[in-house]
């Protein structure tokens, strides 16, 4: 389950190596923003020599690419998942192609993942055709770029972006892949992450990049369900057992009548609440 | 035609590599662990400069207390970026 998912430029040596002490469901090894232009050769070259070294076990390693082109370079047996930038059908379709290549050349065992980045405002419009391409199995907001396109600020309350959070939450639940939202990039406004990140999951997202370690124990929290939410979840399954057991099609829970959809979201809490 | 090229930063746990051509191998380190760790990092730098087939280079290496794998890294950069080694 990705609540937290944390960036780490790759040309960095300090952060790559204490990647999987940070305790984020995954990390994103970032070549494109995260780098300067002219260290991308430098940071594929330590990200190789990296992944060569340490077995990150029990994290997802996502890798941003800069380019399509770059996955020759650094395809790895540890990599998991490949978060494309600006990603439109297209540039899906060929990333797709490259990856079904790669992983007949290098015999890989497994069959890599896609996180499309919706940071445009194209994209943001097309997130339902995005989030049904072959291999994506999450949709990640960029609202930086998305408010440099828009030509507006980013603000503390979000309104700016309400818009494309909810397009990104609709498309990604339409196809039951993860919904992820933007970095709060103000590492030292914990008060404002929580704020953001409670939103955020109000409105449906399911888990929240993060740009400094800093971020990653408030993220992880905020996306458990509440003690409550699953006191009220254990109730609602113990009372559908019962049901279930006397035959009885419809019950109810403190005087509620529960149907299929409440049974559910109980569910879902309870898979949630595993962490 | 570049006469040397460098890779890598003095950030803490990084290293700087620099790569001249030059008729004869040598390795040149300055490190603030030389005492415990240079005859490590010096049979690192010379593995990396095998196992890339370069054999008439000066190698200097700035460390900063940086792990062999990214020695190996900075290494082979640099020598990318000089066109002495083409992976």
């Amino acid at each position: 389950m990705r609540k937290s998912l944390l960036f780490i430029p790759a040309n960095h040596p300090a952060m790559l190596q204490n990647a999987d002490i940070f305790e984020s469901d995954s990390v994103i090894f970032d070549l494109e923003d995260g780098v300067h232009l002219t260290e991308k050769d430098a940071a594929k070259d330590l990200l190789i020599s990296f992944l060569d070294t340490f077995k990150l076990s029990d994290l997802e390693i996502i890798i941003r690419i800069n380019k399509i082109t770059d996955l020759k370079e650094i395809m790895h047996e540890q990599i998991d998942t490949i978060l494309l930038p600006k990603a439109d059908q297209k540039s899906l379709l060929l990333l797709d192609q490259t990856l079904t290549t790669l992983e007949k050349k290098f015999k890989l065992k497994k069959k890599i993942g896609i996180i499309a980045l919706i940071e445009t405002p194209e994209s943001v419009l097309n997130a339902l055709d995005i989030a049904k391409q072959k291999r994506v199995n999450g949709l990640l907001l960029g609202a930086e770029d998305l408010a440099t396109y828009l030509g507006v600020s980013r603000t503390l309350e979000g309104h700016e972006i309400e818009f494309a959070r909810n397009m990104v939450i609709y498309a990604a639940k339409t196809y039951q892949i993860d919904a992820i939202d933007t970095p709060f990039v103000n590492t030292n406004d914990l008060s404002g992450l929580k704020q953001d990140t409670l939103y955020a999951k109000s409105l449906g997202m399911s888990g929240k990049a993060c740009i400094h370690p800093n971020q990653i124990d408030l993220i992880n929290t905020l996306f458990l369900p509440s003690i409550e939410d699953i006191k009220y979840a254990q109730k609602i399954l113990l009372a559908k057992e019962k049901a279930d057991q006397e035959g009885l099609g419809a019950f109810s829970v403190d005087g509620k009548m529960i149907d299929q959809p409440i049974i559910k979201r109980a569910q879902n809490i309870i898979e949630k609440s595993k962490g | 035609m570049k006469t040397f090229a460098t890779a890598g930063t003095f950030e803490s746990n990084d290293c700087i590599v620099t790569v001249k051509k030059s008729d004869v191998l040598t390795i040149e380190i300055e490190s603030v662990v030389f005492e415990q760790f240079g005859i490590q990092i010096e049979k690192v730098a010379r593995q990396t400069l095998i196992d890339m087939k370069i054999d008439h280079i000066h190698l200097f290496i700035k460390d900063k207390g940086a792990l062999d794998y990214t020695i190996i890294a900075r290494i082979k950069t640099a020598c990318k970026r000089l066109g002495v080694y083409h992976a």
